[in-house]
C-alpha cells in the first residue's frame, strides 16, 4: 500500500476505534464517558473530512481535471455524515440513548460503504496520479490545524 | 471508459430497482411454507422426490436468487467502482426472470409437466442472461480490487454452470433432449448451485460485509485470498472425478467433497472468530442470524463427507438445515441491514432532510419487530430440522413458523418502504 491510501485508511480506521468507544458507552449508559468520546470521535471525523476536502481533493482534482467525479461523490456523502453528527449530538444532550443509537446505527452504515468506496476506488487512484507529491501531500495533511 | 468513472453519483441504481427484489423474496418463502405443507409428507421421503426440489427451487432460485441478485445490483457499484450497464432494462428483465420462472420451475418440478418445465427453463434463462452478461461486464473490467472481485467472478462461474447443468436437466425431464446420467448431473448440479455459487458468493459478500457491519477485524488475508480457490479446486476435484462414472475415482470424489467441507468449516470458524473480536457491542439481530447461520453451516460441513452414507432422512435434514439454517440466515441478516439503510440513503438524498427529521434506519425497521423475526426463523429452523424422522404432521408446526416469519419479513421490509414514501421520497 503507498502512502496517501495507508495514511487516510488508517484515519478511517482511528475514527472507527472511537465510534465505537463513544456507542458502546451510550448502550451502557455511561454518559460522561459517552460525551467525551463522542467530541473525540465527532472532531477527529470532521478533520478527517478536512483533510480530504482541503488537501487531497483539490489536489486531486486539479492533477486529473476531474471535478464532477468521484470527490465530488465524497463530499456529498461528507455532508450527509455531518447531517448525522449532529442529530447524534442533539441526542446525547439530550441523554436519548433511542434516538442516538438508531442515528449511529445509520451513520455507521453511511460511513462504512463511504470508506469502502474511497479505500477501494478513489485512494488508489489518489496514488497513482499523485505519486510524486505522496510524501508531501500526507505531511500537509497531518499538520495540526491553525 | 476512463478510470475516473468511478464513483459517479447516478452509479448507485435507483432504489425501486434493488427493492422490487428484495420485497419480492419473503413472498417466496411463504410460498415455500404453502408448497411444503401442501406436499407432505412427500418431501420427508427422499431429497430427490418432486417435491423436494420444487422446494429447493423456491428457496434458492425464488428467495436466495431475488436478495443476492438485488444486493449484487447494489454493491457491484460500491465494490468495484462501475455500474451494470443498462441497469434498469437488466434489473427488469431478472426480477421478471426469477419472478415467473420460479413458480413455473416448481409446478414443473412437483407435477413433472415437461410443458411447464420448458417454459420454466425458458423464463429463466432469458431473464438472468442479461444479469450474467452485466456482471460478466463490470467483472471483467474490475481492476486493482482483486481480492474483492475474484469470489464474485468465481460465483459467477458457479453459476453458469448450476444453471447451465440445470438447463440441461429441466430439458431431459421435459423430454426434450437424452441427459445421460440424469442422478450424476443432478448430484453435480446441487453440488455448484450450493457449494459453488451460494458458498463462494456468501463468502465474498462476507469478506466486505462482515466487517462493515458490526466493526471487525479484517477476515485474515491468506484466507480471504485462497479459501475460495481452494473450495473451486475441490469442486472441480469432485466433478471430474463424479462424470468418470468408474469406482476407482471415489477417493478423488471424496476428497474433493472433503475439500469443500474444510473450507465451509474454516469460512464458518473465521466467521465467528472475526465476530468475536467485533469492536461493537450492542444487541444486533444481524449478528444473531448471522451465528446461527455459521452455526448451521458448521453442522453441515461436519456432516457432508458422510452424506453418502447416511440415512436418507438426515441427507434431507442437512438439506434443510443449510437451505434455511445458513443460506436464508444469512440473506435475512443482510436484509435488515440493506434495506433501511438504502431507505435512509436514498430519502436523505432526495430531500436533502435534516438528518433528525426523516426516520433513521432503526426507525425504518424497528429492533422490538426484527427480533420477533429472527425468534420466529430460529423456531421453523429448530423445528424442521428434525422433521424428516418424524411422523408428517409434525412438520406442520415449522412449517407454519416458517410462513409467519416470511410474512414478518415481508411486514419489516414494507413498513421501511412505506415510511421512506410517507416522507416524500420517490421510487
Amino acid at each position: 500500500m503507498s502512502t496517501i491510501s495507508q495514511y487516510l485508511t488508517e484515519d478511517h480506521e482511528h475514527c472507527d476505534a472511537l465510534f465505537a468507544e463513544a456507542e458502546n458507552a451510550v448502550a451502557r449508559g455511561d454518559w460522561t464517558t459517552a460525551a467525551s468520546g463522542f467530541r473525540r470521535f465527532e472532531d477527529d471525523t470532521l478533520r478527517h473530512f478536512e483533510r480530504e476536502e482541503e488537501i487531497l481533493f483539490p489536489t486531486f482534482e486539479s492533477r486529473t481535471g476531474m471535478t464532477g467525479g468521484p470527490t465530488f461523490v465524497m463530499r456529498q456523502e461528507h455532508g450527509q455524515m455531518r447531517e448525522v453528527l449532529a442529530a447524534m449530538s442533539g441526542a446525547l444532550e439530550r441523554h436519548d440513548s433511542g434516538a442516538y443509537l438508531g442515528q449511529s446505527e445509520t451513520l455507521l452504515m453511511l460511513m462504512r460503504q463511504h470508506n469502502l468506496k474511497e479505500e477501494q476506488i478513489l485512494y488508489p487512484m489518489c496514488d497513482r496520479a499523485l505519486a510524486d507529491q505522496a510524501d508531501a501531500l500526507v505531511d500537509r495533511m497531518e499538520k495540526p490545524r491553525p | 471508459m476512463s478510470a475516473g468513472a468511478g464513483l459517479a453519483y447516478d452509479q448507485a441504481p435507483s432504489l425501486g430497482l434493488p427493492l422490487a427484489y428484495f420485497l419480492t423474496a419473503p413472498a417466496f418463502l411463504f410460498l415455500a411454507a404453502l408448497a411444503g405443507l401442501a406436499t407432505l409428507p412427500d418431501w420427508l421421503d427422499s431429497r430427490w422426490s418432486p417435491a423436494a426440489l420444487a422446494l429447493t427451487h423456491l428457496l434458492t432460485l425464488g428467495f436466495l436468487g431475488m436478495v443476492m441478485v438485488g444486493a449484487l445490483l447494489q454493491m457491484l457499484p460500491v465494490l468495484l467502482g462501475r455500474p451494470v450497464p443498462a441497469v434498469r432494462g437488466v434489473a427488469r428483465a431478472g426480477w421478471l426472470g426469477l419472478g415467473l420462472g420460479t413458480p413455473l420451475l416448481g409446478l414443473g418440478l412437483g407435477r413433472g409437466e415437461p410443458v411447464l418445465l420448458l417454459a420454466a427453463m425458458i423464463v429463466l434463462l432469458a431473464g438472468l442472461a442479461p444479469i450474467l452478461i452485466g456482471a460478466a461486464w463490470v467483472l471483467a473490467r474490475a481492476r486493482g480490487q482483486s481480492w474483492v472481485a475474484w469470489p464474485m467472478r468465481q460465483a459467477w462461474l458457479a453459476l453458469l454452470i448450476t444453471l447451465g447443468l440445470g438447463g440441461l436437466l429441466a430439458g431431459g425431464l421435459a423430454g426434450r433432449w437424452a441427459v445421460g446420467d440424469p442422478a450424476s448431473l443432478t448430484d453435480l448440479h446441487a453440488a455448484w448451485g450450493l457449494g459453488g455459487w451460494v458458498l463462494i458468493l456468501v463468502i465474498g459478500v462476507a469478506y466486505q460485509v462482515v466487517p462493515m457491519l458490526q466493526l471487525t477485524p479484517a477476515y485474515p488475508t491468506w484466507l480471504s485470498r485462497w479459501l475460495t480457490w481452494w473450495l473451486l479446486a475441490g469442486l472441480a476435484a469432485y466433478s471430474l472425478a463424479q462424470v468418470q462414472d468408474d469406482d476407482a475415482f471415489a477417493p478423488a470424489a471424496m476428497a474433493g467433497v472433503v475439500m469443500v467441507a474444510l473450507a465451509a468449516l474454516a469460512f464458518a470458524l473465521a466467521t465467528l472468530r472475526v465476530q468475536q473480536r467485533r469492536r461493537r457491542k450492542l444487541a444486533d439481530v444481524t449478528l444473531d442470524f448471522w451465528r446461527l447461520g455459521m452455526a448451521s453451516l458448521i453442522f453441515c460441513a461436519l456432516a457432508l463427507p458422510l452424506l453418502e452414507r447416511l440415512p436418507e432422512p438426515a441427507r434431507i435434514s442437512i438439506g434443510i438445515v443449510f437451505l434455511l439454517g445458513f443460506v436464508a440466515s444469512v440473506a435475512k441478516g443482510m436484509l435488515y441491514k440493506i434495506v433501511p439503510f438504502l431507505a435512509w440513503f436514498h430519502l436523505q438524498a432526495q430531500t436533502g432532510a435534516r438528518a433528525g427529521t426523516i426516520p433513521n434506519m432503526k426507525e425504518m425497521i424497528t429492533d422490538r419487530f426484527a427480533r420477533r423475526n429472527f425468534r420466529m426463523h430460529l423456531a421453523a429452523v429448530l423445528l424442521l430440522a428434525p422433521a424428516p424422522f418424524l411422523a408428517a404432521p409434525l412438520a406442520v408446526p415449522g412449517l407454519l413458523c416458517l410462513a409467519a416469519a416470511a410474512l414478518l419479513l415481508g411486514r419489516n421490509l414494507f413498513s421501511a418502504r412505506r415510511l421512506f414514501l410517507a416522507h416524500g421520497g420517490r421510487l
